[in-house]
């Protein structure tokens, strides 16, 4: 769909159609090259990514159990200025988050001051009546977030969404960076590119800079990646970053609780683990605390994290500041914590629990885009302009049964990058997850992140679920 | 390591052991039952291959017809059989997505290559015009993850499982080859060296990949009892159940070293070990082939059961 009747910013051309300075060396490299050199590069990319193994599976579809997220040669830049502006935001909203994880679990001064209402957390299946009174070690909840943001102007950047629970696709980050210096190495003489490399490095030490009060300082705490295992649609993600950290790359059958620690199972005997970077969720965690049935988790493990004995990363329960009725309020939970106003605005939400939004919402159903507040990667949502009469109604009557389950957004036009087609470049709308890595330490952003690009032309839907594609994303150098 | 990273490269170097030794008999069973005139004789070749890799029982349950192109179809491709090659590449390969992070880039391709090439190779029934191919490429796809590993594994405990699975797979596959062919190496009232004789036992070292080695040492000159010391006692032949032993020695002394302890599987590998050394073929003939081979075949499934224990592969 496209949204209708308004320009969108290209961030490759300006209006008159001459190239911008940023993307200026990079635009005349790619007019020298041989197109159909280039197209067969297109292919030489995809059988390097599935010989390394960079696929995600699809659940239930057996036929094609391993996918590969299309990966478009054409890199998205963005100026050390920009990027400026953005650390600044991302840094700001992160901090922000911390303290506002840190203060729902306590004394919920927020509530108090009548800022966030009530029924925000109350209503809530990712607030966890488990982490009350509970202060992670270092005071740290969300180790790792990504910001997803998106882009409508020359300086406008909106966050879109926050990912505070178990943000993925950093492996894509730099993968599409090692996979673009393999294939055309003389561009990075050209264009000055700040690596992201070192994002793995970055992440280690600080998850052993989170290490917990019973890791007792002789020698590095030990790192453990916690996956659901190789049918896990990530599961390339959580061993490629093990491996990258050299952290071990655990299941739940690898744990138990020995001695008042979680303990992984060597050749040798259980061996105590201090920091574990788990990718299974809250519910998984621990069957004696959540879903009873799983296997996935480690029994008593929410034991040993509340009397100092492990640190988990994210925290438990900092899957509230995902929900999309919590982010409505996320410009007032940034002047609250910071004292500051958001560097990054939202994007303007009208929340349907309240009765004039609702109305608005309703009489502009086919202008905006709707979602559910727990929902993501693209599924539940309304996509007003492009759908049909009879869609519409059949949203509208969701809507008015279960007000409080939706917000809603103006159809943004989102900035475009051009991708590489055999009719050659076409500007298609994209966003933009950077990384950012939380410790007592500080707040570290890999400088680049992961560009999600919609590949059906005028589409807006960037998730890989729904048909998206990633692109590799270059900050300059200043 | 982890236990269950143990347990995972064992398994895959095994799975690709056992693809190749499969490829390995289907290619002898093909060059006999050419060199057999009617169709009967054929069937009982292409039976025997079935005998050998354990699979004559479940095939038989499926079809009556011992053809060809049916039985190696179904070695290589079945979907029915959960010991054709395509799911031991398969199973290599998902154990070796399992430890990943124990593995080598370079390891981890040659594993995933593999299964990506044969996969391909083998979506379509294989004709005996392109067999060869097929084998070749199975046979290949062993050699490339031996070489990685070789070429690019710290000398620690990863690869000391890794091979630990090879050799054991290696002398669980020797020692069933020659149980089944056994008594074309007993010494027989109508044995004079005849031509017959000479192709089965040229078949036998062809299906350990021995033909050519042992023809260099004994000058073209076979004879049953020089085969089978040489299949069982030759410390030079890396098929050889000594030879695998001394591996088996070898890598297992490794992991004693980098753990500071040896466990029951060192008994159990030592006293084997210790029995290949003071035996003579004579004295293998005296007791009888087929009772020495049960004998060390159970040994060998011991010792796997103990490394599996000893070093907690699993829960």
């Amino acid at each position: 769909m496209s949204a209708a009747g308004k320009t969108n910013f290209d961030e490759m051309l300006e209006t008159d159609g001459s190239v911008r300075p940023a993307y200026a060396d990079l635009s005349q490299w790619y007019e020298s090259q041989d197109k159909t050199w280039f197209n067969r590069q297109q292919a030489e990319a995809e059988r390097f990514f599935r010989r390394i193994g960079i696929t995600f599976n699809v659940y239930g579809d057996e036929a094609a159990e391993e996918r590969l997220i299309p990966f478009d040669l054409i890199p998205r830049i963005i100026t050390a200025r920009e990027w400026r502006k953005l650390t600044r935001g991302i840094e700001q909203r992160v901090r922000a988050l911390n303290a506002f994880l840190q203060d729902l679990y306590h004394r919920q001064e927020i509530v108090r001051s009548g800022r966030l209402p009530i029924s925000a957390l109350r209503d809530n299946v990712a607030y966890l009546p488990q982490m009350i009174g509970m202060t992670p070690p270092g005071g740290v909840y969300t180790h790792i977030v990504g910001i997803d943001l998106v882009r409508t102007g020359p300086d406008e950047f909106m966050v879109l969404e926050d990912n505070a629970r178990t943000p993925s696709g950093v492996s894509y980050m730099l993968e599409n960076r090692e996979t673009m210096m393999a294939m055309f190495p003389e561009l990075f003489t050209k264009v000055p590119v700040r690596p992201v490399s070192d994002y793995p490095r970055r992440l280690a030490r600080s998850l052993r800079a989170c290490a917990p009060p019973a890791f007792k300082g002789s020698g590095r705490p030990t790192v453990a990646v916690l996956t659901p295992g190789i049918y896990n649609s990530a599961y390339f993600e959580h061993a490629f970053l093990a491996d990258q950290m050299g952290a071990e790359l655990v299941e739940g059958s690898d744990l138990r609780v020995v001695d008042g620690r979680v303990a992984m199972r060597t050749t040798t005997g259980y061996k105590a683990i201090d920091v574990i970077y788990r990718r299974v969720d809250d519910d998984y965690l621990d069957p004696l605390s959540f879903q009873p049935d799983s296997v996935l988790g480690v029994a008593g493990i929410m034991d040993v994290y509340r009397s100092g004995g492990i640190t988990i990363a994210n925290a438990p329960g900092t899957g509230i500041a995902d929900d999309k009725a919590i982010y409505s309020y996320m410009p007032e939970i940034v002047e609250f914590y910071t004292g500051e106003k958001p560097i990054l605005p939202n994007v303007p939400t009208w929340r349907c629990s309240e009765p004039d939004a609702l109305a608005y919402v309703l009489d502009n159903l086919s202008d905006l885009v709707v979602k559910e507040v727990h929902g993501s990667g693209g599924y539940g949502m309304l996509i007003g302009p492009t759908s049909s009469k009879k869609e519409l109604a059949a949203f509208e009557a969701k809507l008015r049964a279960k007000p409080h389950n939706y917000i809603a957004q103006p159809t943004l036009s989102l900035s475009t990058v051009p991708i590489f087609t055999k009719a050659g470049l076409s500007p298609r709308h994209v966003d933009l997850r950077p990384y950012v890595l939380v410790s007592p330490d500080g707040i570290d952003i890999t400088p680049g992140g992961l560009t999600r690009v919609a590949l059906k032309k005028g589409s807006l839907v960037v998730n890989s679920s729904q048909g998206g594609g990633t692109k590799d994303t270059w900050v300059l150098d200043e | 390591m982890l236990g269950r990273a143990a347990n995972g490269v064992y398994w895959m170097s095994r799975y690709l052991e056992r693809a190749e030794n499969t490829a390995r008999l289907i290619d002898v069973g093909f060059h006999l039952a050419l060199t057999r005139s009617d169709k009967h004789a054929q069937d009982e070749e292409w039976k025997s291959v079935l005998t050998t890799t354990g699979q004559v029982d479940d095939y038989a349950a499926r079809h009556t017809d011992f053809g060809g192109p049916q039985v190696f179809n179904y070695l290589l491709r079945d979907k029915d059989n959960p010991a054709s090659v395509l799911r031991m590449m398969e199973n290599a390969r998902t154990n070796a997505r399992m430890v990943r992070t124990s593995l080598t880039n370079s390891v981890w391709e040659a594993t995933n290559e593999g299964w990506m090439n044969l996969s391909e190779l083998l979506a379509r029934p294989v004709r005996e015009a392109n067999l060869g191919e097929v084998l070749t490429a199975i046979r290949r796809q062993g050699t490339l993850v031996r070489g990685a590993l070789e070429g690019t594994m710290l000398r620690n405990e990863v690869f000391n499982f890794a091979r630990i699975g090879t050799f054991i797979e290696r002398a669980d596959s020797t020692a069933r080859i020659l149980d089944v062919k056994y008594y074309v190496l007993l010494p027989s009232v109508a044995w004079v060296g005849s031509s017959l004789d000479n192709v089965q036992w040229d078949t036998l070292l062809r299906s350990v990949a021995g033909n050519r080695a042992y023809s260099w040492l004994n000058a073209g000159a076979m004879d049953p009892r020089g085969i089978a010391r040489f299949l069982i006692l030759d410390g030079q032949f890396p098929r050889s159940l000594v030879f695998c032993y001394e591996k088996l020695r070898s890598n297992l002394g490794g992991l004693a070293k980098e753990y500071g302890e040896e466990t029951s599987a060192h008994a159990i590998m030592r006293d084997t070990g210790e029995m290949l050394q003071r035996t003579t073929i004579e004295g293998i003939f005296e007791t009888g082939l087929h009772e020495f081979l049960q004998d060390f075949i159970g040994r060998t499934s011991q010792l796997g059961n103990a490394i599996a224990a000893d070093y907690r592969f699993i829960e």
